[in-house]
């Protein structure tokens, strides 16, 4: 603790990494636009920024994923690319992801030296001397894994010391850890640090990204934000504090960009009493009322999706039960949902919201399809009326109703999945991260017309992971952690602080 | 530890092998003395060749239906070239061999990787282009044994220790793939590719490139099992190891070797191979028309991929603690 | 790029013209190639345009093509049944079976329809019910049902049939007609009308871009997919029957590498191997394309196998000569 106490004091001149005027574009969205970032050798710099906000991609420049669409990249001074995730990995760059890049069929002292291992006679891999080196580096990690265990009997945790392993096992420059600490217990999480501690004391450049705020102001040295793809801060986290940090993330003052909602309830239409699953939720109440929003908030792989999936009978639920309109209901496929008046615009436009390479019109008439028959058989213009109904509601911007979906951009795509379901005509509405990956003018478009779906006295559940989307369109809102409801805070309540705290566990809230 | 062990599906598959034989022993015990096993081995060797090479492949994730019609043209090309030039020694008729076969499954990985074209369609359609080949080549004539020199047909046959060179091939490249599996870098990336293709991008594999490498080592195979199934049988014409590929790909999946990639072990593989081997050489010996073993091998299949698939169902994220779950 | 992007109130209903989109299919292509085929045919040979000769050409593809009808579905499902012709040997085993003991000709049809539909249920269990890739269980299956075939026939063969068996595979409907050719017809407008025509086709076509997109849509996936296994054995079993009808015997290697053929007639058509589009009018010019060419091949006396290097090769550059056009002409992402 004391050393790198000691370090602060040393103010570094020159950063080991910058990165100036990046821009990434992808289809539909601009993902970074013009960012900058610099880290210095022996200070941990935290990236903060809501998801979306351009966090992932960049850790994908950095690390040679994704090449850039402008700017430089500087390493000690001179500009350099990286083409190759190798290119970025042999100039010292190591990251450890958010989600896992192991291997479950490999050993864990083989997932730590793939592709570097070390080799002994006639040019082979030297498994005692790769084992004697998993076993130092487990070591500094306080790891208490054999070298030898397949990855796949370990858990979440030791994976991801696993990961923290391999970034350290080549010299690197510069560490990058994506959530870190997200599937880590509090004892494992002190000795991340500490480990942090040592690598800032060898002189290594941190890029530190998470959403706890706690952690942030415990170990970093310096802060960056993003928001929307774009730089909006950053300098000595000093001087700063939780409030601005949130501030800057969230940006524009939360009431005026959202629409004016009367919010007046209805009936009860959705009661969830018990709900849990074998692994992924536990224990889940509440109920949801015609005209009203409803807020999920929570962290990434807090179980708000997947709860979400098991409503739209994707999953079986465990124990439990779900009411609709005050009768039971039992709901063991997504046709059931959908039948019962449930339905469920994922996260995952891509995989699960669209049928990408497939006209718009017969998106949109998928699920309704019985409906527009003639004589029992297909007939593509009264699909293509029904389409133009409700993507007219929606605005929807694109060439031709038979255009397929992936030549939309995100937004649009996204109209084209909700206005496929209000085909259906349904009760309730549950959307998952509706505005992820869209820009500001449809995530407008998106926000208003939520608003509108309620006021016309449909129910609608609204998981987002953003804050501002959060307080500024429902009407209650539930936050859940670790699978389970830690929250629940009507409009009056519904302040950032308390969302942030509750779900990252700390504060009073927790 | 010793649990693990006595559950792994090698195991498993060793002790199945065990009571086989013990059954086949105790209604006709001729069928285990030493000899009659060697036998069995060395017929099975080509197999346990042929299924090493195709397991790297289903490893990365592809499978080659091509494998016995490259062991057929490579066999019949080295036996035309000894009908020619009689006097050509025999390690160059195999490094000849190698040769071909290294070229058609480079072919097959080339399609696959630079093009994109599904695996199976790639090879299916080589399958039938390699065989057409055979006829072009011979006009559809037979190589017959007394048309090939000594030399060329007594190679594999040559016994070392009570065993013949072809059973000694086998093991060697058993051996040389244990190694190379689990102690060079391209070894691990099979796994890598298969396992989790997007990850190993990450690690700075290609995947395409492996792939590529993949179906060349098992072209080489092929070519060189093509020699000596021709020498060993002391005949080439079109239709040798006709459907081979079945048995091939039969015997990797019975050895555990998981169709979706990443998944599966050497000593599974040959061990697969041999529990066909042994079917099939046991099969007369208890009086069932050989006519079953088509059958049998398709049976095998069945069973081994439906059970590969039940004890590898994928687990949930798991977002509840682990202390929750027992409670 | 945005300016051609309108608001829904303007929307048309389609990018291109009717005239633009046909001429831009892979069909219309298709089409031309058949013609000029047909062409140079009647050239090369000058037996190739007597009609009855042209009608001995059918014989060439209308039991594949039946079978390739219902395969299409199944790729353009996202699956593959690499065992049709071992359910061929398989049903032509049951009904040579069943004849030796003077069972009637509807009887005979009703066993091999009944062994055809069973194959295509176990086939179509296993991938639904266990969650099996349908690649590694036909290359199962594919053994196991000639398989069987050996087992009941060995290096025998079953030659007596009842004489009105004939028909299916023989006979002729009207003038040059034959039955097999009014089959095939018939079967091209059912298959039409199924894949293009209803809500299920439009849900085999959705749940092969993208099955759980379908699932989250509300579609039934594993039903889906179970019926066209079915339909695959069923239609098999249809083609079994012409099969043995026309040959007058049953031997284990019957039909021996039709899996190819049938799968690259479907590819040929425009099905993508991929799954997720393809059309029925597409498979019925690949069958005419091959059957021509087989024809062609035959009276120029070039053997058969000679003749499957040709399809090894249909199958590869069909699918090879796009890609390599996207990548060289910068196009692929």
């Amino acid at each position: 603790m004391n050393h790198s106490d000691n370090n602060r004091q040393i103010e570094p001149a020159q950063p080991v990494l910058s990165l100036t005027g990046i821009s990434k574009v992808f289809p539909g969205v601009k993902a970074l636009n013009q960012v900058s970032l610099e880290l210095y050798p022996g200070e941990v710099t935290a990236l903060v920024g809501e998801n979306g906000a351009g966090k992932s991609t960049m850790v994908k420049v950095l690390t040679g994923i994704y090449q850039p669409d402008e700017g430089q990249i500087s390493l000690d001074g001179n500009a350099v690319i990286f083409p190759t995730s190798n290119a970025a990995a042999t100039a010292g760059i190591t990251a450890i992801h958010q989600e896992t890049v192991l291997f479950d069929e490999l050993s864990v002292a083989e997932n730590i030296f793939l592709g570097n291992a070390p080799k002994g006679r006639f040019g082979l891999i030297s498994t005692n001397t790769m084992k004697r080196k998993a076993r130092e580096l487990l070591h500094r990690v306080n790891a208490d894994i054999d070298p030898d265990t397949p990855l796949r009997e370990l858990g979440i945790a030791n994976k991801h010391l696993v990961a923290v392993a391999r970034a350290l096992s080549v010299d690197s420059k510069v560490v990058i850890m994506d959530e870190p600490t997200a599937a880590l217990s509090l004892k494992e999480i002190e000795e991340l640090y500490t480990l942090i501690g040592q690598l800032k004391q060898q002189g290594k450049a941190i890029l530190f990204i998470s959403h706890k705020f706690d952690e942030i102001f415990r170990i970093a040295d310096r802060y960056t934000v993003y928001r929307d793809g774009q730089m909006v801060g950053g300098g000595s986290i000093h001087e700063t504090t939780q409030d601005e940090l949130v501030q800057m993330m969230v940006g524009r003052p939360v009431d005026q960009v959202f629409p004016a909602r009367k919010g007046l309830l209805g009936k009860e239409v959705l009661r969830v009493t018990g709900y849990s699953h074998p692994t992924e939720f536990a224990d889940i109440s509440f109920t949801l009322h015609q005209g009203e929003i409803l807020g999920f908030y929570g962290l990434v792989g807090a179980g708000r999706t997947e709860l979400m999936q098991s409503l739209f009978g994707i999953t079986k639920p465990s124990a439990g039960d779900i009411y609709i309109d005050g009768q039971q209901a039992d709901i063991n496929s997504p046709k059931q949902a959908i039948a019962k008046g449930i339905v469920y615009v994922p996260e995952d436009r891509g995989k699960q919201g669209t049928i990408q390479n497939t006209p718009i019109f017969q998106n949109v008439s998928l699920p309704s399809l019985a409906n527009t028959l003639k004589r029992k058989l297909l007939n593509p213009k009264a699909e293509i009326s029904l389409t133009r109904k409700y993507t007219e509601r929606l605005e929807l911007r694109a060439a031709a109703m038979d255009q397929h979906v992936n030549k939309l951009s995100g937004g649009n795509q996204q109209k084209v999945v909700i206005s496929k379901w209000l085909a259906t005509q349904p009760g309730i509405i549950i959307l998952d991260e509706p505005t992820k990956g869209i820009d500001i003018g449809s995530k407008a478009a998106v926000h208003h017309f939520t608003a509108e779906l309620a006021a016309s006295g449909m129910a609608v559940i609204l998981v987002s992971s953003e804050i501002p989307e959060i307080v500024g369109m429902s009407d209650r809102a539930i936050v859940m952690r670790d699978g389970r409801i830690c929250l629940e805070l009507n409009k009056q309540q519904m302040t950032p602080q308390a969302l942030v705290q509750a779900a990252a566990g700390i504060g009073n809230a927790a | 530890m010793i649990q693990k062990i006595i559950t792994s599906r090698e195991m498993i598959l060793a002790t199945a092998i065990v009571i086989l034989v013990c059954c086949i022993a105790y209604v006709f015990p001729g069928f285990i003395a030493p000899a009659n096993l060697a036998d069995a081995f060395n017929d099975t060797s080509p197999l346990i060749i042929l299924a090493l090479g195709q397991m790297i492949v289903i490893l990365t994730r592809c499978i080659d239906l091509s494998v016995a019609a490259n062991l057929a043209l490579t066999g019949m090309i080295v036996a035309m070239i000894n009908t020619q030039f009689p006097t050509l020694p025999v390690p160059i008729l195999i490094v000849i061999a190698i040769l071909a076969g290294t070229v058609m499954g480079a072919i097959n990985g080339l399609l696959t990787w630079k093009l994109d074209i599904p695996p199976i369609v790639v090879t299916l359609g080589t399958m039938t282009i390699y065989r057409g080949l055979i006829f072009l080549l011979s006009e559809g004539q037979w190589i017959n044994a007394h048309e090939m020199s000594d030399s060329f047909k007594a190679f594999p046959r040559h016994e070392i220790l009570h065993l013949p060179v072809l059973s000694w091939i086998a093991i060697g490249v058993t051996l040389l793939f244990i190694v190379m599996v689990s102690r060079t870098p391209l070894g691990r990336s099979f796994y890598a590719v298969g396992g989790n293709p997007g990850a190993a991008v990450y690690a700075g594999i290609d995947v395409g490139r492996t792939q590529f490498m993949a179906f060349t080592l098992c072209g080489a195979l092929a070519g060189l099992t093509g020699y000596l199934w021709v020498a060993r049988y002391a005949v080439a014409y079109v239709d040798i190891a006709g459907g081979f590929e079945l048995d091939v790909v039969a015997a990797c999946v019975i050895g555990g070797i998981s169709i979706a990639g990443g998944i599966g072990t050497v000593i599974g593989t040959v061990l697969g191979a041999i529990f066909l081997g042994v079917i099939k050489n046991a099969l007369p010996v208890v009086g069932i028309s050989p006519f079953a073993q088509l059958a049998i091998s398709g049976a095998a299949i069945i069973i081994a991929v439906a059970f590969n698939a039940k004890s590898s169902r994928q687990k949930g994220r798991l977002i509840l603690k682990p202390q929750e779950l027992k409670g | 790029m945005s300016n051609q992007h309108t608001h829904a109130t303007s929307l048309p209903d389609h990018l291109n013209p009717r005239w633009y989109r046909i001429i831009s299919s892979w069909e219309f292509m298709l089409l031309i190639v058949a013609i000029a085929i047909f062409i140079v045919n009647s050239f090369a040979s000058p037996y190739f345009l007597d009609p009855w000769n042209l009608s001995d050409a059918t014989f060439n593809f209308t039991e594949k093509a039946l079978i390739a009808f219902a395969m299409a579905l199944l790729i353009i499902s996202g699956e593959i049944d690499l065992s049709v012709a071992s359910i061929i040997a398989l049903v032509s085993t049951a009904i040579g079976y069943a004849a030796q003991f003077g069972v009637s000709v509807p009887m005979l049809v009703l066993i091999g329809l009944a062994v055809g539909i069973l194959c295509g249920a176990f086939n179509g269990l296993l991938v639904t019910m266990m969650g099996l890739p349908s690649i590694v269980v036909t290359i199962g299956t594919m053994s196991l049902f000639r398989g069987i075939s050996y087992i009941v026939l060995g290096d025998k063969a079953f030659t007596s049939y009842p004489a009105e068996l004939a028909y299916f595979g023989q006979g002729y409907v009207w003038w040059v007609i034959t039955f097999e050719l009014t089959l095939f017809a018939a079967a091209a407008v059912v298959f039409y009308v199924l894949l293009h025509k209803t809500s299920f086709g439009r849900a085999v076509t959705i749940i092969g871009n993208n099955s759980t997109g379908a699932l989250y849509s509300g579609i039934n996936v594993s039903r889906i997919k179970f019926i066209l296994f079915l339909l695959t054995g069923l239609m098999s079993a249809i083609a079994a029957i012409c099969l043995t009808s026309r040959l007058g015997s049953t031997r284990p290697s019957i039909a021996f590498g039709w899996e190819l053929e049938v799968v690259t007639i479907v590819v040929l058509g425009g099905v993508n191997i991929l799954g997720g589009s393809g059309t029925i009018i597409g498979v019925v010019i690949a069958s005419f394309i091959l059957g021509m060419v087989t024809f062609g091949f035959g009276l120029l006396n070039v053997p058969g196998i000679v003749m499957s290097i040709f399809v090894g090769l249909l199958l590869i550059s069909v699918i090879a000569l796009p890609r390599i056009w996207m990548k060289f002409s910068g196009t692929s992402h």
